[in-house]
């Protein structure tokens, strides 16, 4: 294992569970939700860090207009997730104005007492 | 094609898309309900076309912009492609006319509009799946789709519907985010977001453990948006609180778009790696299956409200669909893409009917639906006939779907997996037996008095889907047709 080489793989990894344990263990909608975007933004790391090519540069084309000999980081991972990113704050937002709206509703945000509050309804 | 025609799949996506800014800036319901409409019957002479032109020429691509694939997005038609395109397009086009009386009754004057920009997103969500050959381009349309279907759960009259949105949002995105990181890992093998690239490039890899793990992400995060059991938590909350409309047209397109994406990807993409066979991926399959066949119909008989039995049959029916997919023969294949057009005809009748009765009764509460059938009659009749077709009596569409399937696994010599399909019939008879024993064996009661016919509108939209059950149940050769070349096609790349 080069541990170094591959730290940002690594670190998506921890940033992947820790949200997805959020999302499982918390029980207040708001962390939920942080839990959430802290799992999309894992795959956002990963996505940005394959494109990284070694000794790569910015993919501009040098002023002398010749790119001969230059190695340039693959810029379509970068792409994909600026569309990613976009994606994931309407989730966000949307997530959100549905807590208020929970919040309107029930009175709480947290999923115990929502449940309590449906099933003594059901 | 030439001329403007030469352009239909960008149209067949790009109009619904406009049409959605069209119909906020309008702001009015009813320009909101006609532009819906229109533009669902628009899409669906499309497919059509689409359909037609795929039958007669066979499969083929169109480059949006001009860019050759694989550098630029590639939008694929094949059988598969079509035939999916014509279930939701049909689908949304009968519920968009049913859609009227039951927004003006469900949802609040100054919010309608918004329903109706929302139904034509997830259309356009839904279309774009269907058409797209590119891999990250599907992500894009199943997020499209996803939002607005959480926005039209959240719609729904009960303060429930909240909170099932949210948690359909959460594990929605959960599994949009699988697919993602999935398709990232096959990328980094490959370099290429082209499914029929991938297909090409991938088998060299098939040994690597990223494409592996690629390919477990890809299944769990599809099975997520599929309601694959046990994968499928979200989907009674979220049916039973919907708006009807709502509820009808998610019931007949959106888990049946992400089972056709689990076909493209899983079997269209990884098929020729030959990993489907070298890990247990289709037994899996096949236990997970015939345990959403009987758990969830079991469920369905003992759930108070219609519309929650429903859903739970709709995690059953996936499990039918499924069973067809996981023989990987060809007649399972076509057993199980001809049930997505059957279910997805059936179903949507079902839930358009209960909508009716939530619209002149006020609740889809069994007990609160005794006597309904002397009151409702032709609402009912429909609900009968759509319920035959969910046990696949002969002469319904159900029949074809189960006939095929047992066919399929006969071929394979599996016949204790015949015998279950019929076995899990006999639940299916329990929970359409309720309804007609509430429905018709009781009187009605004193609180049903004022209860009259659904209108006219709605009668007519139910009434051409329980139709086409029947319909194309008598005469099923043209969807089993082309059930049966898209499974022939699908195979082509599928490694023994």
């Amino acid at each position: 294992m080069e541990v170094p080489g591959l730290f940002n793989y690594w670190m998506a990894i921890v940033l992947m569970m820790a949200g997805l344990y959020t999302v499982i263990a918390r029980g207040n909608l708001v962390k939920k939700l942080i839990g959430l975007g802290v799992f999309q933004i894992s795959v956002f790391v990963l996505y940005i860090t394959m494109g990284k090519i070694k000794d790569g540069t910015a993919p501009i084309l040098p002023a002398s207009g010749s790119a001969e000999g230059v190695v340039f980081s693959n810029p379509l991972p970068h792409v994909l997730i600026l569309t990613a990113i976009v994606v994931g704050i309407a989730t966000t937002a949307l997530g959100l104005a549905l807590v208020v709206r929970i919040h309107e509703a029930f009175g709480t945000i947290e999923e115990d007492d929502i449940q309590a509050i449906e099933e003594s309804e059901a | 094609m030439s001329g403007p025609l030469e352009h239909l799949p960008a149209l067949a996506v790009v109009i619904p898309l406009m049409t959605a800014p069209v119909i906020v800036a309008l702001r009015r319901p009813w320009a909101g309900w006609l532009l819906a409409t229109l533009v669902s019957w628009a899409s669906l002479a499309m497919s059509l076309l689409l359909l037609q032109q795929v039958l007669e020429t066979g499969p083929f691509s169109y480059l949006m912009g001009g860019w050759a694939a694989p550098w630029g997005i590639e939008y694929r038609v094949d059988q598969l492609d079509a035939f999916v395109l014509v279930i939701v397009s049909a689908i949304a086009s009968v519920v968009s006319v049913y859609a009227r009386k039951s927004v003006e009754a469900e949802i609040e004057p100054d919010r309608q509009y918004l329903f109706y920009a929302m139904f034509v997103l997830c259309l356009c969500g839904l279309l774009g799946m269907a058409i797209t050959g590119d891999a990250f381009n599907l992500f894009v349309f199943l997020e499209i789709s996803s939002l607005s279907t959480y926005v039209l759960v959240g719609m729904g009259r009960d303060r429930r519907a909240l909170t099932a949105s949210l948690r359909y949002l959460i594990l929605g995105t959960v599994g949009a985010t699988f697919y993602v990181i999935g398709i990232g890992l096959a990328y980094m093998m490959t370099g290429t977001l082209n499914m029929a690239d991938l297909a090409q490039r991938l088998p060299a890899m098939a040994h690597t453990s990223t494409v592996r793990a690629a390919l477990a992400f890809l299944v769990v995060g599809i099975g997520l948006k599929m309601a694959a059991f046990p994968l499928h938590a979200w989907l009674p909350n979220a049916y039973t609180h919907a708006p009807s409309a709502a509820a009808a047209l998610l019931a007949g397109t959106a888990t049946k778009v992400s089972v056709y994406v689990f076909l493209r990807i899983v079997l269209g993409v990884f098929g020729a790696t030959g990993l489907l066979t070298a890990l247990p991926v289709t037994q899996v399959l096949m236990v997970l299956a015939l345990a959403a066949m009987f758990i969830c119909s079991a469920v369905a008989i003992w759930q108070p409200d219609l519309k929650r039995a429903l859903a739970y049959s709709s995690v059953a029916q996936i499990g039918y669909i499924l069973l067809g997919v996981a023989l990987l023969s060809e007649t399972g294949l076509a057993a199980g893409i001809v049930h997505l057009f059957n279910h997805a005809v059936m179903k949507s009748a079902l839930f358009l009917a209960l909508g009716a009765v939530a619209l002149r009764v006020g609740s889809t509460r069994i007990d609160a639906m005794r006597g309904i059938g002397r009151k409702m009659p032709m609402t009912m009749a429909a609900v009968l006939v759509a319920g035959l077709s969910l046990i696949g009596v002969p002469l319904t569409v159900g029949f074809v779907s189960k006939w095929t399937l047992v066919e399929a696994a006969l071929d394979d010599g599996m016949w204790p997996v015949a015998v279950l399909i019929l076995a899990s019939s006999l639940l299916a008879v329990a929970y359409v037996w309720r309804i007609v024993e509430a429905a018709w064996m009781a009187q009605p009661g004193p609180e049903l008095a004022h209860v009259r016919e659904a209108p006219t509108a709605m009668l007519l939209s139910i009434w051409v889907l329980a139709g086409a059950s029947v319909w194309f149940g008598i005469d099923a050769t043209r969807t089993l047709g082309v059930a049966r070349l898209a499974a022939q096609t699908l195979l082509q790349g599928v490694a023994p």
